[in-house]
This record gives C-alpha cells, structure tokens and sequence, in this order.
C-alpha cells in the first residue's frame, strides 16, 4: 500500500508537471533562441522527445537512485540543494511534533481529569488557538516576543544548535499552535468519555488507587484516539512548515518550495514534493504502526475503517 | 444558510433550518450572525469602502489611525479600512468555491461508492487513499507551479485535495443509510436508484453534509489565506486578508503591527465563528442519527 500510494503519487507529481505549459528546452536555455544542434543535445541529454512514459520511466530510475535531476534556476543537483535545507525543515517539524506531543497531550490529560477552572481556562484558550493559523500565530509572535519582548529572534536560522533552538523556538509555536489546541482538546474529551466508562468507575468503588486506575484504565484506553489526532495533525505539519518558514524567512524546503513554484523550477518544485509527500506518507505508516502496538485487537495490514 | 434553501416548500424548509440553528444555542447564534455579517461584506464590501482600496499613497505609508482613516494606512499608504472590507469578497468567495465544489463531488462520490460497493467501492475508496498522500498546501503549491499563481488553480488545488477527507466520512453515513430498512422497501416498490439516491438517501445525509461544509469552509479559509501569504494564491495589488498580512509583514518588525494584525484578526474571528457552528452541527447530526 505504501509503495502503491508512492508510485502513483510520484506519477502525479511527473505527470502534472509535464503538462505545465512551456517548453523545457526554452527554460533550459532562459527563453534565449537556441541553434537546432544544441537543442538535439538538450532534447537527447534530458530525454525530451521520447514519449510520456519513457520520460516518466528515466525519472523515476533517477529518483530511486538518488538523483532529482538539475534545477534550472541555479544548475545545481536538486539533491544536494535539498540535503542542504532539509534539516531546517526536519528540525522544525520535529520540534513542533515535542511541543504538540508534551504541552497539548499534558495539557489535555491534566485537564480532562480535573475538572475546575484550569479546564474551563484550556477549553476556551484551545477553541481560539485552534482556529488561529500558523502565519497569523507567527506574525502575533514575532511582534510579542521578537519586537516587544526581545526574548528570541524575529527572522533566519542560527549557526550552531543552540543558537537554532533559539531561532527555532518561535516558528515551531508558531507551527504548533493550532494543532496543540486540537490534540489537547481531543485528549481532553477521551480522558473524560474513558473515566465515565463502567469499568473505571467500578475500580475506582473497588478502592483502587487513582494513579493505578489512571495509568492503566484511563490513559491506556484514551491511547489510541490521542495517537490518531497526534499522528494526523503532526503529518499536517509537514506542509505547513512552508508557510511557517515563509513569515519566520527561515531556509527550509518549503520556503524553498513555493520559491521555485514561483520561479517555474520545476525539476525543484517535484523534487521537493516527492520529499514532502513521501514523509507525510512515512509518518502516517508510523502512526498505523503505532496503532498496532498500542492495541493488541490492532493486526497489521489489515486495513483500518 | 437560509440562502441554500430552495424556493420550493420554502416556508417549512426555512422554519426547519431556524429550528435547527436555534438548537445550535447562543455560540452558534452568535457564530452564525458573524458568518452572515462576513457574507454580506463579500457582496458589499467593495461598495461599503470609504476610500479607494488599491490607491497608493506613499507619502501616508504606516501612516496610524487619523480621522476617518479608523485603522491607518499600509504600507503603500492605502487606507486599510477600505482593504479589508474590498479584501472580505477573495478571502470569502475562495472557500465558498471550494466548499461547493468540493461537497458536491465529494458526497458524489460517496453515494455512489456507497449504492454500487464491490469494484466501484474500490476504484473509489482507494483513489482516494492515494489523494490522501497530497496535503492541500502542497497540492496548492503545486497547481501555483503548474498553472502560475492565482485564486483559480489554488482553490481547484485545495477542492481535490479535501475530496478524501470529505468523501470518507460521507461515505460511511451513506453505507450506514444504505443497509437502512426503507432503501430495501424502496426498491421492492421498483423506485430507480437515482431517485432513491436524490430523494431519500442524500436529504437523510445532509445535516452532516451541512456540517461538514461548515467545516471545511474553516480548513479552506485558513488554507487559501495562507497561499495567498505565500504569494501564490490572489496577486496584489488586489485585497485579499492573507495578501494584506504578507504585503504588510515588515510593518510588524517596523513598529507599524496594525495592518497585518488587522487582517489576521478579520481571519481569525470568521474561522472561530465558522468552526463553532460548524462543530454544534456536527454534534446534532450525530445526536440525531441516535
């Protein structure tokens, strides 16, 4: 199923591009007129008169070794220029996925077994958090703690780890946001749904204690749908990055991204996708794999419903 | 909402969806006036402008708020009152596209997947499980790289992309309706599928179609705003919500915070009020499917 999905994703993302108007020999050559002998070159070099499928076939050889082919704006390797930001994007993305998994899982988990004004307070602040998207949660940020405060820098990657984490610090909020609100939400709603079920009232009159019924009862069942929500919304991550990178003017492969959507680097624009499309694909196999540890009822393979 | 309501049977259709909005209580009142006062800048804004909205006056640059200038002017010295009611009609009528499109072909799809089941079920569900792989802004980047930028292929981009995640959930609601005992007694009586589809099976499914329209309506402005930001969605000079909040970005660093926040909180506001009406549906089509 992965490698089905990856497949006819990759031919998408080929095929689309291949019918994008305009002439490849032309771009090549920055729209100058070119003489018919290096034309034959260029078209045999980048295989451009054989048909749509042989195209497609010397592509995706290509990909599978590890070559992206050669971007057009600036006649690099589009590998190398992706090895070079990726980590920007990975980091960022990873940094997001702690902030969700530690503040928006604890937030829910404390305030959906005391209920109390800490609970109304997260209810409300989520609901609103929610619906804030990551360039409007950057650019509050930037002028609260970047212009006002002077806590953490506004724009640009920093130099070495420290330094990233601090550069790193305000777009991965910014990132997180809006999914740290849902996940807390969602967990929220399974810890109470779980500790109203029978079984854990019945511990609880048993005289179990709270920590071990807590442990065991509660927050093993609320396991499953607060790794959905994690899973999904920490995949949605992935493409939201580029926004993110875009207001913070970070050099990652989103920003990079919409950078070559606009500058008609397509060889750049599929590479980039590819990427981003098979680690969103990656990580949702993680979370169904993650599904299967956590539930034993769960058979690998067998397709969820 | 009243405007989806047809002509026909009008009078207990309408009393029906007010039925429907007052359970939705005070939050969804209050959410649902928000979405129709945002619905009628997207008709009006653009006559309702005090100022030119596009006329650049580059002397008045960051210029705050004076007089009737309520909320200043940009950084191009444009009053930013007048763009954010001109911008209202981009950052409104992109998401209706992509409701609208995509709703109708997702529940299509759905239905059909749902009546046939065996191979069509298949060519379907699994169709869109590869569609599953696209994120709506990669996809919208994407269509931005193919077909240049603009509203057009972004929206397009993003009605594709929210097939899957519509089409699922209706799906199931169609099954679920599908093994119902009146769809067999329908076709006992010999009634056609298409009309058991369009006149039973489809009205039972719409409060969560309805539902879900709602929220994707949420997802789509959200979405479309932040390709807008990104430069490939609507192109200045034109007023859009996202364009304003990327076109004024450097004002925030410059001490000049009012005209992005301004537009950002235009979009936060209309998500807010669509998200919580569209959740207190969600829960009264699922209250009434018992």
């Amino acid at each position: 199923m992965l490698v089905a999905s990856l497949l006819v994703a990759s031919f998408l993302i080929f095929a689309a591009l291949y019918l994008s108007p305009g002439n490849p020999a032309a771009s090549l050559s920055g729209g100058r007129p070119l003489p018919p002998g290096s034309i034959r070159i260029l078209d045999a070099r980048y295989h451009l008169n054989e048909p749509f499928f042989a195209q497609y076939w010397y592509w995706l050889d290509n990909v599978l070794h590890g070559n992206l082919g050669i971007s057009i704006a600036v006649r690099e390797n589009v590998s190398t220029l992706i090895a070079s930001r990726i980590w920007t994007t990975a980091g960022l993305v990873l940094y997001a996925s702690l902030i969700i998994v530690v503040l928006g899982v604890g937030l829910g988990v404390v305030s959906g077994l005391r209920p109390g004004r800490l609970d109304t307070t997260t209810l409300v602040v989520t609901a609103v958090s929610a619906a804030v998207p990551a360039f409007i949660a950057a650019i509050v940020l930037i002028l609260l703690f970047a212009v006002k405060l002077r806590w953490f820098p506004a724009l640009g990657n920093g130099t070495d780890f420290l330094s990233n984490v601090r550069h790193f610090t305000l777009p991965a909020v910014a990132l997180a946001a809006a999914s740290l609100a849902i996940v807390a939400r969602v967990t929220r709603a399974s810890i109470r749904e779980e500790g109203d079920r029978e079984h854990v009232q019945t511990a609880v009159s048993r005289g179990i204690p709270a920590r071990y019924v807590i442990r065991r009862h509660i927050l093993r069942n609320a396991a499953i749908p607060i790794t959905t929500i994690s899973g999904i919304t920490i995949a949605s991550l992935i493409a939201v990055a580029a926004v993110v990178e875009v207001a913070f003017s970070l050099n990652g492969l989103g920003a990079y991204l919409v950078q070559s959507a606009e500058n008609k680097d397509l060889a750049v624009v599929q590479g980039i996708s590819l990427v981003l499309v098979t680690a969103f694909v990656v990580v949702n196999l993680l979370v169904d794999v993650l599904y299967a540890v956590l539930d034993p009822r769960v058979v690998l393979g067998s397709r969820a419903q | 909402m009243s405007a989806a309501v047809p002509l026909s049977g009008a009078i207990s259709r309408r009393s029906r969806a007010w039925a429907v909005l007052r359970a939705t209580g005070p939050a969804g009142i209050t959410s649902a006036v928000i979405i129709a006062a945002a619905i009628f800048l997207a008709m009006f804004g653009p006559l309702l402008a005090p100022y030119p909205p596009n006329l650049p006056n580059l002397s008045l640059a960051w210029v705050g708020p004076v007089g009737s200038h309520l909320l200043g002017y940009d950084f191009e010295g444009r009053d930013v009152l007048s763009r954010l009611l001109a911008g209202a009609q981009t950052a409104m009528l992109g998401p209706l596209a992509v409701v609208l499109v995509s709703m109708t072909a997702g529940t299509l799809l759905a239905v059909i997947a749902a009546w046939r089941r065996g191979a069509s079920d298949v060519v379907i569900s699994s169709g869109l499980d590869i569609l599953f792989a696209f994120p709506g802004i990669l996809l919208a980047v994407l269509a931005a790289a193919v077909f240049g930028a603009g509203l057009l292929a972004a929206a397009i981009a993003l009605s594709i992309a929210y097939l899957p995640y519509v089409a699922r959930v209706l799906r199931g609601a169609a099954l679920r309706e599908r093994s119902q005992p009146y769809v067999a007694a329908l076709e006992v009586q010999g009634a056609s599928a298409r009309s058991i589809c369009l006149r039973h099976l489809i009205p039972n499914i719409a409060p969560l179609v309805v539902a879900q329209a709602t929220i994707l309506f949420g997802y789509a402005m959200v979405d479309l705003a932040a390709v807008s930001f990104l430069g490939l969605g609507v192109q200045p000079p034109t007023a859009n919500w996202g364009v304003m909040i990327s076109e004024n970005q450097t004002g925030i660093l410059q001490g000049y915070p009012l005209p992005a926040l301004a537009a950002g909180v235009c979009i936060v506001v209309v998500v807010i009020a669509v998200n919580v009406l569209g959740e207190r549906l969600f829960e009264q089509a699922q209250a009434a499917r018992g």
